[in-house]
C-alpha cells in the first residue's frame, strides 16, 4: 500500500515551535559570550533554560492530539537555493520528534541539575553549562527538523558540543586525544550521512522527508540500498555501532554529567533516530535491513563481551551503552512493529542509563574521583541513596521482571525470533545470549562497587553521599528506571504509529513467546548468580593475567589495533607518498623552517636551491598531460 | 581607409575607470606629496576610490552590454564578480594600511637596498613602509574586474598581465624575511611568466582555429572574441584538435592563477613568503579573479564542447582537491597551510565551474565570495600573532593561543570551522551549494571527490584548533598584538560575513542566482 505523506502548517501554539530550540540556544550564546561575568547565574539561567524548554514540549505534546495526522511541520525561512535545490528551515513536530523532546529535554533537565553540583568546585561551570546548552539545542534541532539537511544542522552542532565538552577537561592529555578520536570518527560517519543527503536530491531531487519518503517507492532498489547503507554509516558513526564503536568508550574522559547527557539523552540516540526516521527508506529493502539487523547484533555482543573486562566503571557503563544501542538497531532492523519497541528502549534506556552514569558520578564525587570498580566495595552502607538509586538502575537494564529493561527488551529479543527461516535462530540467540551477558557484566559492576569488603586507596579517608542537589535528580531517575518501561510500553507503541509502521499481526515466533521469556529469565539469573559468586567477597586490586579472550575484550577486541593497522598506518604512508611525489623541496622547505627559526639563512638557501626549475617542470608534465588528454577525448581515444 | 573607433558605454565600464584612474593618481601622489602626508593621502585615496566605483557599479546594476567594440562585457556575473571583488579588496587594503601592529607597516620602505647591509637594517627600525603598495594593489585590482569582464582573449590577456605585474612586486615588499619574501616575488614572476606563455600560445592556436572555419555571412573569419569562438566551435565539423589544444592552454593559464593542481606549485611558497596582508588578497581578490575569467571562457566561449571539456577538468578538480587535503595535513606553518586549503578550495570551485548548469554559475560565485571572506578574516588573524621578529607561522608557535588569548583563538577556531564546512557557517553552505549544483548537472563522481576530500581536510584544521586550545603555552608562544582599528574592521567583517552567509545566506544565493546569465 503506498501512503502519502502530508503534513499539516504549523497554527495556533504549535506555531511556536521553534522556542524548543531557541531557548536554549539563547541561553547558550549569553552565557558563552558574557564568558567569566556569567559565572555567578550561568548554572540556573542554563537549568532553566532546558527546563523552560521541557515545559514547552508538554504543552506542544497535549496540543498535538487535536492536530490532523498529529503532525504539523512550520517553514521558518528558505536557507538554501541554487538551482533546483531548495531548502528551507523547517521543523516537524510529530510523534516522533515528541517523544525525543520529551526524552532531550526532561531527562537533560535532571542531568543539567545535577551538574550543578557536581560541577560546583569547577572555576570553569559557566563555560560547561553554555556548552551543556549549545548541546540540547543542537541535539532539539537534529530532531525537530523536517529535512535531511536541518538533521544534518543538528547532527553536526552536537558533534561539535560534543566534542568541547567531552575535550572540557583539556589539561588532561587523555581527554584531549579522546575528544579528538570521537570527532574523526564522527566525521567519518558524517561523510556517509552527507553522501546519503546528496543521493536523495540526485534521485529525487528535494531532502524533505515529505518527499523523500513519498518518492522512495519510485526508486530501483539498488538506489535504495545504496541511500540505505550510507545513512546506516551515519548512524552507526553517530551511534558508536560495529565498525565505528570505538570512540564511544573513550569519551568518558569529559565530565561524568556530559557522558550521562551524551549516553542517556542526546547524541548516540541520534543513529536510532535517523533510522526509525527514515523507516521509509529502510523498510523497502530487505538486504538493507539484515545489515541492520547483524549491525545490532554483532554489536551488542562486542559490547557485552568488553564491558565484562573493563575495570572503569564509567567504561563499563559506556560498553554497555553500546550494547544497549546494538538491541536498538537490533530493533529497527527487524522493521515492522519493531521500530516502535526500540525507541521505547530507547526512552526507557535513556532513564536507566542516566540514572546510573550519574550515580557512577555521584560514587566519584565521595571517592575523590576514583574510577577503578577494583578500589571500591561496600560503598553500600556510605551512600545508601546512591546504591538505592543505581540498585534500581541495575535491575531495570538487566530486565528484572517488573522492571523497565524488562518490559522493553523482551519484545525486541521475541521480535528477533519473529524474522524468517533461519535467521530467527541467529539473531534471537544472539539477542537471547545478550541479555545473560548483560545480567553478568552489570552485576559485576554493581557487586563490586556496592558489595563486598572495602578496596580503597590510602588517600580516600571516608566516603560520603552527595549534596541532595545530585540525590534528588537520582531518585527521580531511579523512579523513571523502574517504572517508565511497565508504563510506556504499550500506549507509546500505539502513540507512534504513525509515523512509525504498524505492528504486523500475522508473525510467529519460532519459538512460544512463554519459552523464549523463560529463556531470557533463565540465562539473566544465571548471569546475576554467576557474576554474585564469582565477585562477592571482591577481587584482586590490580588487573590479573588472563587467557585469550579476556585479554581480547580488556583491549577493546582488539579494534583500536585494527584502526591503526588498516587506517591509520596507511594514511600516514599514503599522506607520505604524497608528500614525496608532489615535491620533495616542499618537505624540505618545512623541515628547514622548523630548524631554523632563529638564524635565517639556512633556510633560505634551502628554499633557494633552484626550486623554479622543478616547479617549472612539474608544471610542464602537467600541462603536456592536459593537452594530450584534451586532443585524445576530442579525437576520441578517450571515449 | 578609415579607422572606425569603437563604441564605449561609459557608463558600464566607469567602476573600472574609476580604479584605474585612482590608481593612477596614486602614481602621481607619490610623486608629488610630500612624504610625511603620503601615506594617510594613499590610504584615503584608495579607500574612497574603491568605495566610490562600488556605488557607480552598485547603479549600474542592471547593465548587460558588450561594450568597447567587443572587448568588454557588462553583464550579470561581471557585475557581480567586480562588485566581489571590490568588496574583498577593501577589506584587504584595510589589512596593507594597519600600522599599528609594527612601527612603519607591514612593508619595506625601500625594497632594493640590499638584504643584510647596514642600511637594511637600518631601514627595518625605523624607516616608513613603501606607500607605492597603493597604487600597485589598485591596479592589481583594476585589473582583476577587467578580467571578469573581458569578452576576447587578447583584452583578458592584457587584464591578466595588469593585475599579475603588480601582484608580484607586492610580494617582494614584505618588511621582515625580505629574503624570502623577494624569492617568492620572483617564483611568483618567473611561473607566472612561464603561465602567460601558455594562455598566450592558446589564444594564437585558437585564432588559427577559427581562421580556419568558414565565417557566417556578414562576418570576418578568424577572431578571437567569444562569440566567434562560440560560433566556430559550434559550427565547425572539421578538425577540432587545435581549438582543444588551444582551450588547454588556456585553461593552463587561468588554471595557474586559479592554483589548481598540478599547476598549484608555486602557491605554497609564494602564500608563505609574501607580506600577509598581500597572501589574503591574493587568497580572495585573485581567487575571485581567476574563476571570474574560468567560468566566462567555459561558459561563453567554449560552451558548445563542454562534454569533451569536462572530464579532463574534472581530473584537475579531483586532483587538486586530493592534493590540497592531503598536504596541508602535513604542513606546520600556518600559511602554508592556508596556502594548501586555498588550492583545495580551488579544487571545489572547480566542481561548480563544471556543473554545466546555471547553479553551478551562481553557486561558484558565492562560493567565491564566501570564501574571500573568510580567507582575508584568516589572514588578519596571522598578522596579529607576533613575536620581536614579526608574525609567528610555525604551527608549534601557536600551541596554547587559547590561554593566552580566548577571544582571537576563538574567533580563528570559527574561522576554521568554516573552512572544515561545518554548519552554520559559510563555509558548509558554499560547499553544499557547489555540490547541490554539481549534481543538479550530473557531475556525481565529482561530488563523491568533493565529499570525501573535505573529510580529510577537517583534520588538519582540526589540528590547529587543538594545538591552540588543548597544548600548554610555552615560552616561545608568542603575544598576540591588540588590532589597530583597520585590522579589526577586516577581522569583524569578515567573520561577521561567515557567520551570516552561514545562517541566512538565501539574500546572496537570490542575487548570484540573478546575476548568473552571460552575454555573448
Amino acid at each position: 500500500m503506498e501512503q502519502t505523506i502530508e503534513y499539516a502548517q504549523a497554527t495556533g501554539v504549535l506555531g511556536s515551535v521553534w522556542l524548543l530550540i531557541a531557548i536554549p540556544l539563547v541561553s547558550a550564546a549569553v552565557i558563552l559570550l558574557l564568558g567569566r561575568r556569567s559565572a555567578k547565574f550561568a548554572h540556573w539561567l542554563g537549568t532553566a533554560a532546558i527546563g523552560a524548554s521541557f515545559v514547552l514540549t508538554l504543552i506542544y505534546f497535549f496540543s498535538l492530539r487535536d492536530q490532523p495526522n498529529r503532525a504539523v511541520e512550520r517553514n521558518l525561512w528558505e536557507f538554501i537555493s541554487v538551482g533546483n535545490l531548495k531548502v528551507d528551515v523547517g521543523l516537524l513536530f510529530d510523534p516522533l520528534a515528541a517523544v525525543f523532546c520529551l526524552l532531550i529535554t526532561g531527562v537533560g533537565f535532571l542531568i543539567h541539575l545535577y551538574a550543578v553540583g557536581y560541577m560546583a568546585h569547577d572555576e570553569r561551570r559557566h563555560t560547561f553549562f553554555g556548552y551543556f546548552n549549545l548541546f540540547a539545542a543542537a541535539m532539539l534541532l537534529l530532531v525537530l527538523g523536517n529535512n535531511y539537511v536541518m538533521l544534518f544542522l543538528g547532527w553536526e552542532g552536537v558533534g561539535l558540543a560534543s566534542y568541547l565538552l567531552i575535550s572540557f577537561w583539556y589539561t588532561r592529555p587523555a581527554a584531549a586525544t579522546a575528544g579528538k578520536k570521537a570527532f574523526l570518527m564522527n566525521r567519518v560517519g558524517d561523510a556517509g550521512l552527507v553522501i546519503a543527503i546528496f543521493t536523495m536530491f540526485a534521485y529525487l531531487g528535494s531532502t524533505n522527508y515529505e518527499d523523500v519518503f513519498n518518492g522512495v517507492g519510485g526508486l530501483s532498489s539498488t538506489v535504495v540500498l545504496l541511500m540505505g547503507l550510507l545513512l546506516l554509516l551515519g548512524a552507526t558513526g553517530k551511534s558508536g555501532q560495529f565498525p565505528l564503536q570505538a570512540w564511544l568508550p573513550d569519551a568518558m574522559e569529559g565530565p561524568t554529567p556530559v557522558s550521562a547527557l551524551i549516553h542517556a539523552a542526546t547524541m548516540v540516540t541520534a543513529g536510532v533516530y535517523l533510522i526509525a526516521r527514515s523507516n521509509a527508506i529502510f523498510s523497502a529493502n530487505e538486504v538493507l535491513q539484515t545489515v541492520v539487523v547483524s549491525v545490532g547484533a554483532l554489536t551488542l555482543l562486542i559490547g557485552c563481551i568488553i564491558g565484562a573486562a573493563k575495570d572503569d566503571i564509567k567504561r563499563v557503563l559506556a560498553w554497555s551503552t553500546v550494547s544497549q544501542i546494538g538491541y536498538m538497531f537490533l530493533g529497527v532492523g527487524l522493521g515492522g512493529g519493531a521500530y516502535a519497541l526500540a525507541i521505547i528502549h530507547l526512552l526507557a534506556h535513556g532513564f536507566f542509563k542516566a540514572n546510573m552514569f550519574l550515580g557512577a558520578g555521584s560514587v566519584m564525587h565521595g571517592m575523590k574521583d576514583q574510577v577503578n570498580i577494583r578500589r571500591f566495595g561496600g560503598l553500600w552502607k556510605l551512600m545508601p541513596w546512591t546504591f538505592g538509586t543505581f540498585t534500581a538502575g541495575w535491575l531495570a537494564i538487566v530486565g528484572f521482571p517488573g522492571f523497565s529493561g524488562f518490559f522493553t527488551k523482551e519484545p525486541i529479543i521475541v521480535a528477533a525470533f519473529e524474522r524468517e527461516g533461519w535467521t530467527a535462530w541467529l539473531y534471537g540467540w544472539a539477542a537471547l545470549l545478550g541479555a545473560g551477558l548483560t545480567a553478568f557484566y552489570m552485576t559485576r559492576l554493581w557487586v563490586l562497587t556496592f558489595l563486598g569488603p572495602k578496596r580503597w586507596t590510602e588517600d580516600i579517608d571516608h566516603p560520603h553521599e552527595s549534596p541532595p542537589i545530585m540525590v534528588g535528580p537520582l531518585v527521580l531517575l531511579a523512579i523513571g528506571s523502574a517504572i517508565a518501561g511497565g508504563l510506556m510500553a504499550s500506549p507509546v507503541a500505539k502513540w507512534l504509529e504513525p509515523p512509525l509502521p504498524e505492528e504486523a499481526h500475522d508473525l510467529h515466533p519460532v519459538m512460544s513467546h512463554g519459552v523464549i521469556t523463560t529463556l531470557s529469565l533463565v540465562l539473566t539469573f544465571a548471569g546475576i548468580g554467576l557474576a554474585y559468586l564469582l565477585f562477592r567477597r571482591g577481587t584482586a586490586i590490580v588487573e590479573q593475567p588472563a587467557g585469550v579472550v579476556v585479554t581480547a575484550a580488556r583491549r577493546n577486541l582488539y579494534a583500536d589495533a585494527f584502526n591503526e593497522i588498516v587506517f591509520e598506518k596507511p594514511g600516514i604512508f599514503l599522506t607520505r607518498a604524497l608528500v614525496f611525489l608532489d615535491n620533495r623541496g616542499i618537505d624540505g622547505a618545512v623541515n628547514g623552517l622548523a630548524a631554523a627559526v632563529g638564524g635565517g639563512s639556512g633556510r633560505l638557501r634551502r628554499l633557494q636551491t633552484g626550486f623554479v626549475r622543478s616547479y617549472a617542470m612539474s608544471m610542464m608534465a602537467g600541462a603536456l598531460l592536459v593537452v594530450a588528454a584534451f586532443v585524445a577525448v576530442q579525437m576520441g581515444w578517450l571515449s | 581607409m578609415t579607422i572606425k573607433f569603437p563604441d564605449f558605454d561609459y557608463a558600464a565600464i566607469a567602476p573600472i575607470l574609476i580604479v584605474f584612474g585612482v590608481a593612477a593618481v596614486g602614481i602621481l601622489v607619490e610623486a608629488f606629496v610630500p612624504k610625511r602626508g603620503r601615506y594617510l593621502t594613499q590610504l584615503v585615496l584608495a579607500l574612497t576610490g574603491l568605495v566610490a566605483a562600488l556605488v557607480v557599479l552598485i547603479t549600474q546594476a542592471d547593465t548587460r552590454v558588450v561594450t568597447a567594440g567587443q572587448a568588454i562585457a557588462i553583464d550579470g556575473p561581471a557585475l557581480f564578480l567586480q562588485g566581489s571583488i571590490i568588496v574583498l579588496a577593501i577589506m584587504s587594503v584595510l589589512l596593507i594600511g594597519e600600522r599599528a601592529l609594527e612601527k612603519g607597516g607591514p612593508f619595506v620602505a625601500q625594497a632594493a637596498i640590499t638584504v643584510g647591509s647596514e642600511d637594511d637594517r637600518k631601514q627595518a627600525a625605523h624607516a616608513d613602509g613603501a606607500t607605492e603598495v597603493y597604487p600597485l594593489a589598485t591596479f592589481a585590482i583594476g585589473g582583476m574586474m577587467l578580467f571578469v569582464s573581458a569578452n576576447d582573449l587578447l583584452t583578458m590577456f592584457i587584464a591578466l598581465e595588469v593585475l599579475s605585474l603588480p601582484l608580484y612586486l607586492m610580494c617582494a615588499l614584505a618588511r621582515r624575511r625580505r629574503l624570502v619574501s623577494q624569492e617568492a616575488a620572483l617564483k611568483y614572476f618567473m611561473l607566472g611568466a612561464y603561465a602567460s606563455a601558455f594562455f598566450l600560445f592558446g589564444v594564437a592556436l585558437v585564432y588559427g582555429f577559427t581562421a580556419s572555419v568558414e565565417a557566417a555571412p556578414g562576418r570576418q573569419a578568424g577572431g578571437v572574441d567569444f562569440a566567434t569562438i562560440h560560433a566556430a566551435a559550434t559550427a565547425s565539423p572539421a578538425n577540432r584538435a587545435l581549438l582543444f589544444a588551444g582551450l588547454a592552454m588556456i585553461a593552463i593559464g587561468l588554471l595557474f592563477k586559479a592554483a589548481a593542481a598540478p599547476f598549484h606549485v608555486w602557491t605554497p611558497d609564494v602564500y608563505q613568503g609574501a607580506p600577509t596582508p598581500v597572501t589574503g588578497f591574493m587568497a580572495a581578490c585573485t581567487k575571485v579573479a581567476a574563476f571570474g575569467a574560468l567560468l566566462r571562457v567555459l561558459y561563453v566561449a567554449f560552451d558548445g564542447a563542454r562534454w569533451d571539456f569536462t572530464p579532463v577538468l574534472g581530473a584537475i578538480a579531483i586532483l587538486t582537491m586530493l592534493v590540497g587535503a592531503v598536504l596541508a595535513v602535513t604542513q606546520t606553518d600556518l600559511k602554508r597551510l592556508l596556502a594548501y586549503s586555498s588550492i583545495a578550495n580551488a579544487g571545489y570551485l572547480l566542481v561548480g565551474v563544471l556543473a554545466g548548469v546555471r547553479g553551478g554559475i551562481s553557486s561558484t560565485m558565492f562560493y567565491l565570495v564566501a570564501y574571500g571572506f573568510t580567507v582575508i578574516a584568516a589572514f588578519a588573524v596571522v598578522t596579529l600573532v607576533r613575536d620581536a621578529d614579526g608574525e609567528a607561522t610555525h604551527l608549534s608557535r601557536w600551541a596554547g593561543l587559547g590561554r593566552r588569548s580566548p577571544v582571537f583563538a576563538g574567533v580563528f577556531t570559527f574561522i576554521l570551522l568554516a573552512f572544515a564546512g561545518i554548519p552554520l557557517t559559510s563555509g558548509f553552505i558554499s560547499k553544499f551549494a557547489v555540490f547541490g549544483a554539481a549534481l543538479d548537472g550530473g557531475q556525481t563522481w565529482l561530488v563523491i571527490a568533493g565529499v570525501v576530500t573535505s573529510m580529510i581536510l577537517a583534520f588538519p584544521y582540526l589540528r590547529v584548533v587543538v594545538m591552540m586550545w588543548l597544548s600548554e603555552p610555552g615560552e616561545t608562544t608568542p603575544t598576540i598584538a591588540v588590532p589597530g582599528a583597520l585590522t579589526a574592521a577586516a577581522l569583524v567583517i569578515g567573520v561577521a560575513a561567515t557567520l551570516v552567509l552561514g545562517v541566512a545566506p538565501a539574500p546572496l544565493l537570490n542575487l548570484s542566482d540573478t546575476a548568473a546569465q552571460f552575454i555573448r
